[in-house]
């Protein structure tokens, strides 16, 4: 099942459109009966936050998410899956991630989309640091434990 | 030679984000390299204060605290993640 399934991998600083992506995990066949998109965007929580700067390791970055896609690859019968994750200076409201996966049923998409970013959050090597919007430095953001669990459960269900 | 790579409030700490080194041959393990960082100065020491909260890849994979770090061509140093 995963030999079919060649995953599009795009680690850039520029915004992604969701419909032309949608639109390729389409183009050229008529199998596809569900696709499921999820976009992470940049959230203020307190109103000062001025924008994210989003940091990677260049090389794990990729590899780790084409590890991540070969396993849900793996597990549900996908037939497309994109990942689009931005790095750079990310201003409240903008896009941040896209993770679009396709399928003849509409099970196996949402549930490849749901453990493609349980896994992204916590395994994929991106960081996040806070700019005020008084143009002040913040802090890195922290992982969240909640995360870690939301990874666990896909373990406990294998 | 191994080269060592750091990110994030890592890379801030040590003040650099990577560099080569001779490990010397007790460090065999992750627990030890970190424990040999720790030693060489201030901005180590404030990186690496909490080992338990550091994450490690060697040659881009992740890796536990327990992984040898024999043959490693690169070993990166990092907080958790925090992407998507």
């Amino acid at each position: 099942m995963s030999s079919r399934l060649t995953p599009t991998v795009r680690i850039q600083a520029e915004d992604f459109d969701v419909a032309a992506e949608i639109a390729l995990l389409g183009e050229g066949r008529a199998d596809v009966g569900a696709v499921v998109t999820f976009t992470g965007l940049c959230r203020d929580e307190d109103g000062a936050l001025g924008a994210l700067h989003l940091e990677h390791y260049a090389g794990m970055a990729e590899a780790e998410i084409a590890r991540i896609a070969d396993e849900a690859g793996a597990r549900w019968p996908i037939t497309g899956l994109t990942v689009i994750h931005r790095v750079g200076r990310i201003e409240p409201g903008r896009n941040i991630v896209l993770v679009a996966t396709a399928s003849a049923h509409r099970d196996a998409a949402f549930q490849a989309a749901s453990f493609m970013m349980d896994y992204l959050k916590s395994r994929a090597p991106f960081w996040k640091k806070e700019e005020r919007r008084d143009g002040t430095t913040g802090g890195w953001v922290d992982a969240k434990e909640s995360d870690e669990e939301a990874t666990r459960r896909w373990s406990r269900r294998s | 030679m191994t080269r060592l790579v750091y990110f994030a409030w890592v890379r801030e700490r040590i003040g650099r984000s990577e560099e080569d080194a001779v490990l010397p041959a007790e460090v065999v393990t992750v627990a030890d390299l970190l424990a040999w960082l720790k030693g060489r100065g201030d901005g180590y020491a404030a990186a690496l204060q909490h080992p338990n909260a550091i994450r490690v890849a060697i040659n881009q994979e992740h890796v536990s605290h327990r992984e040898p770090i024999a043959g490693a061509r690169e070993i990166a140093l990092f907080p958790p993640m925090t992407g998507g």
